[in-house]
């Protein structure tokens, strides 16, 4: 194919990037700790939300990445690339899973051994929920993710200089396999780490409600990466606003698939008002609880919706800055919903600072991993057969 | 063909994608307003070369998909909590929840119906049968692998020569120029057309009962109807004898029930005394019940005059001595057991409002035979009324 067609040389990326992404991970650090100190069990809590971020937009992105090459997507060839940075998050899950292996005991009443032992329906969820069986299963998934990463991501490298569209065909088969090990892997972590932090509920949607979310932060991730790196002249000049529409388009379906799912979720349980599985929503509605529990609704639903509406919209760079760094605070903001109301508190729902201290670090992690990646692999994936044709793509 | 001489416009024909982008951009570039493309797919980057404004028809789209929202939701909230309240499943008349999947079908009916319906009648002016570009080569060749330009006669800048030698020069194979058909009717009820009209319904009629009746009986379409619960008006098979509701056990007792000792006995040895006193409440409880369920057959007095016109016995009137006399009991027992064809109204009119009934026949009885004091005692009053 044409390969001499596309000359590209990327603008460095500047040295401040990482300079700044240092200091912001260095306060967010700093921080954490002081919130360890202070409150254990809340910063816990929020570690956790923070770390389930990070896995969505790491594992979302391998999710995206597979889907380009299932569905032989054309105008997403010319970001691939970023989605890949995106995604070595998930290598990095290794090193941060570690707290919360250590710390289990005060994350998850099913932990608790004497507890267990007086309640027939943890004795009997026991097989499943019990501390080896969970780590087999998180450090499973982790070797799995990574597995898959460095695959996708060894193959799409390679062929930036061999040019050998056969690795594409790899990709394509190795994303058939991804994708429903992805689906399983993914439901296993949404069932482990946030809905088994109240073991006694049930949700069999749930997998799902924590899957859109997942694609949300990596999609939205991405889109605010590009939007910038095109308005900073980072990218390539072929790239132009119909490149966009894509992108908000599919946070658009996304933030309705959310919207679908979660709302079936809550209408069925509403409806069949089986106490079993009615205390998790009622909780949530308790105290303070319901305002964050209509923020919610807001937050994640109504603005991204309204903001999203209109096709105009979905090209404009603006607004996808917007839309996606408000994604991302919704996904976040997501997370805390389901997993706070956990935190065992007299008196139902209590802001804390501590609350606003983890995100900084997520921040700062992003722009590291993007920029560590950045300054070593190529922006474009430049041997791809089909970059030529995403390069002209037009609405 | 039958075409008049009066020009629609010139088309013209080209190969690839790239060249009909190119034609597009040129064309548009030169100031021409009324051109259109015709290609076999839609082309990427189409709307950018002939700068075509985003269409109007999301806002058809937004109108009706409001609209739609805005319906159901009115009209759910006005049947199921105005005009005919329900509880279901113990939800609140207005219950939020419920209506929201209702609200979305409907939202998203009335947007996509508007949608392909304004698309027809807006932009692509249904019905049009008869449009000129019908039936040329030039339209063939671009439902088939050729991409078209045509540039309209109504263009302010139309000139033949001119746009023939600019469409030469853009790279063109074929230049076309295209006459308006001379009028023809065509007609919508051609035999060809009620033939599909009734294929149509037969096909959908045998569908409809193949999968109404055949299908939904399979499994695993039958899945929701057989269920293993008590169905109305059919036997258990559950318990034994068949019953789904399970008996009472024996002398179980209702709530609030008194049993009453003389039931069925014509002449009682024996009779209750009236354990009510006749207050001003009571009398007025015991009027409304008696004019409800006696006065049809003893009269609004108790003279016995019914009001039935004689499809059934006058009963005797309640002033007669043997009424006057008989004890609050044997009235009670009457009303209670019923008496020679006079009904028990036991299961109609409560303990209570039986007593009270008693104290109002009592009432009416002594209106009718008042003493001496009573009419004093009127007098007194009517005459205090008078000062
Ligand atoms: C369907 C018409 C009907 C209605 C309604 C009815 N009765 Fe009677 N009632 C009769 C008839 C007929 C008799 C005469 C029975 C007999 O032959 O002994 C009678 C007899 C009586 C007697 C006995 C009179 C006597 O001298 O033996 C009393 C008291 C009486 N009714 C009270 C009531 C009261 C109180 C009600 C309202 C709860 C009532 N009835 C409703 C038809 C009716």
């Amino acid at each position: 194919m044409s390969n001499s067609a596309i000359e590209f040389k990327a603008k460095q990326i500047p040295d401040t990037l990482s300079k700044l992404g240092l200091i912001i991970l260095a306060i967010g650090v700093v921080l954490g700790i002081l919130a360890f100190y202070t409150d254990h069990s809340r910063a816990l809590f929020n570690y956790l939300i923070a770390f389930m971020f990070l896995l969505s937009v790491g594992v979302g992105s391998i999710f995206l990445i597979s889907l380009e090459y299932i569905t032989g997507a054309v105008w997403s060839v010319p970001f691939r690339r970023i989605v890949e940075f995106l995604a070595s998050v998930t290598i990095l899950l290794f090193i941060l899973v570690i707290p919360l292996l250590l710390n289990m005991h005060d994350l998850f009443h099913w932990t608790h051994t004497e507890a267990v032992a007086g309640d027939e329906i943890l004795k009997g969820k026991s097989p499943y929920l019990n501390t080896s069986f969970f780590i087999i299963r998180v450090l499973a998934g982790l070797v799995i993710w990574a597995f898959f990463y460095f695959a996708f991501t060894r193959n799409s490298k390679k062929q930036d200089l061999s040019q050998d569209q056969h690795l594409t065909t790899k990709n394509i088969r190795l994303s058939a396999v991804f994708i429903p090990i992805f689906a399983i892997t993914i439901t296993v972590s949404a069932v482990d780490w946030l809905m088994s932090l109240e073991p006694h509920w049930f949700s069999t949607i749930f997998g799902i409600y924590f899957f859109s979310g997942t694609v949300l932060a990596a999609l939205a991730a991405a889109t605010l990466i590009v939007v910038l790196l095109k308005e900073k002249g980072f990218l390539h000049p072929k790239i132009i606003d119909d490149h966009l529409y894509s992108f908000g388009a599919l946070m658009f379906a996304f933030i309705n698939f959310w919207g679908y799912i979660a709302f079936s979720q809550y209408m069925l349980i509403w409806y069949a008002n089986l106490p079993e599985e009615n205390f998790w929503f009622l909780h949530r509605w308790e105290g303070g609880w319901i305002v964050v529990s209509i923020l919610l609704i807001i937050i994640h639903f109504v603005v991204p919706y309204s903001a999203l509406l209109s096709q105009p919209a979905k090209i404009d760079p603006k607004r996808l800055k917007f839309a996606s760094i408000w994604i991302m605070f919704a996904h976040l903001f997501d997370l805390y919903w389901l997993i706070m109301p956990n935190l065992e508190s007299e008196h139902g729902y209590s802001f804390s600072s501590i609350d606003l201290v983890f995100p900084v670090s997520v921040v700062g992690i992003l722009i590291l991993v993007f920029n560590y990646n950045a300054k070593k692999y190529n922006l474009l994936p430049l041997g791809d057969p089909k970059l030529e044709r995403g390069l002209n793509f037009r609405l | 063909m039958n075409r008049t001489d009066k020009i629609f416009g010139i088309a013209a024909l080209f190969d690839t994608p790239d060249a009909i982008i190119n034609a597009a951009e040129k064309v548009t570039a030169a100031g021409y307003k009324k051109i259109d493309v015709n290609t076999p797919y839609p082309v990427h980057g189409m709307n950018k070369a002939m700068k075509l404004k985003p269409s109007k028809l999301g806002f058809i789209t937004l109108f009706f998909g409001l609209s739609g929202a805005a319906f159901a939701m009115l009209f759910m909230f006005w049947a199921m909590s105005l005009e005919y309240p329900m509880i279901i499943g113990g939800k609140p008349f207005f219950s939020l929840p419920a209506f929201i999947p209702i609200t979305f079908e409907v939202t998203v009916l009335l947007a996509t119906l508007s949608t392909v319906i304004g698309m027809l009648t807006f932009f692509f002016n249904y019905p049009n049968n008869n449009h000129p570009l019908n039936g040329t080569a030039y339209i063939k060749a671009v439902a088939v692998d050729k991409f078209g330009i045509c540039i309209e006669a109504s263009d302010n800048k139309f000139d033949k020569d001119v746009i023939e030698q600019l469409l030469h020069h853009l790279g063109a194979n074929e230049i076309e120029t295209i006459y308006y058909p001379k009028d023809e009717v065509y007609p919508i009820f051609q035999p060809k057309y009620l033939m599909f009209l009734a294929a149509t319904a037969i096909a959908t009629s045998l569908v409809t009962y193949f999968v109404l009746n055949k299908l939904m009986f399979m499994d695993p379409f039958n899945w929701m109807m057989v269920q293993d619960k008590l169905i109305p008006q059919e036997k258990s098979e559950v318990f034994e004898d068949g019953f789904g509701m399970r008996k009472p056990v024996e002398g179980t007792v209702a709530r609030g029930f008194i049993p009453y000792p003389f039931m069925g006995e014509p002449t009682p040895a024996d009779v209750l005394s009236n354990p009510f006193l006749p207050t001003r409440e009571n009398i007025e409880l015991g009027k409304k019940k008696y004019l409800i369920y006696c006065s049809p057959c003893h009269g609004n007095y108790a003279e016995g005059d019914s009001r039935l016109r004689g499809q059934f016995p006058n009963p005797p009137t309640l002033h007669s001595v043997r009424s006057r006399e008989m004890s609050d009991g044997m009235l009670y027992h009457i009303i209670t057991n019923g008496q020679n064809i006079m009904p028990s109204y036991a299961s109609q009119v409560t303990r209570e409002e039986r007593w009270a009934i008693v104290n109002y026949i009592r009432v009416l009885q002594r209106a009718k035979f008042a003493r001496e004091s009573d009419l004093q005692e009127i007098k007194k009053e009517s005459a205090a009324n008078v000062e």
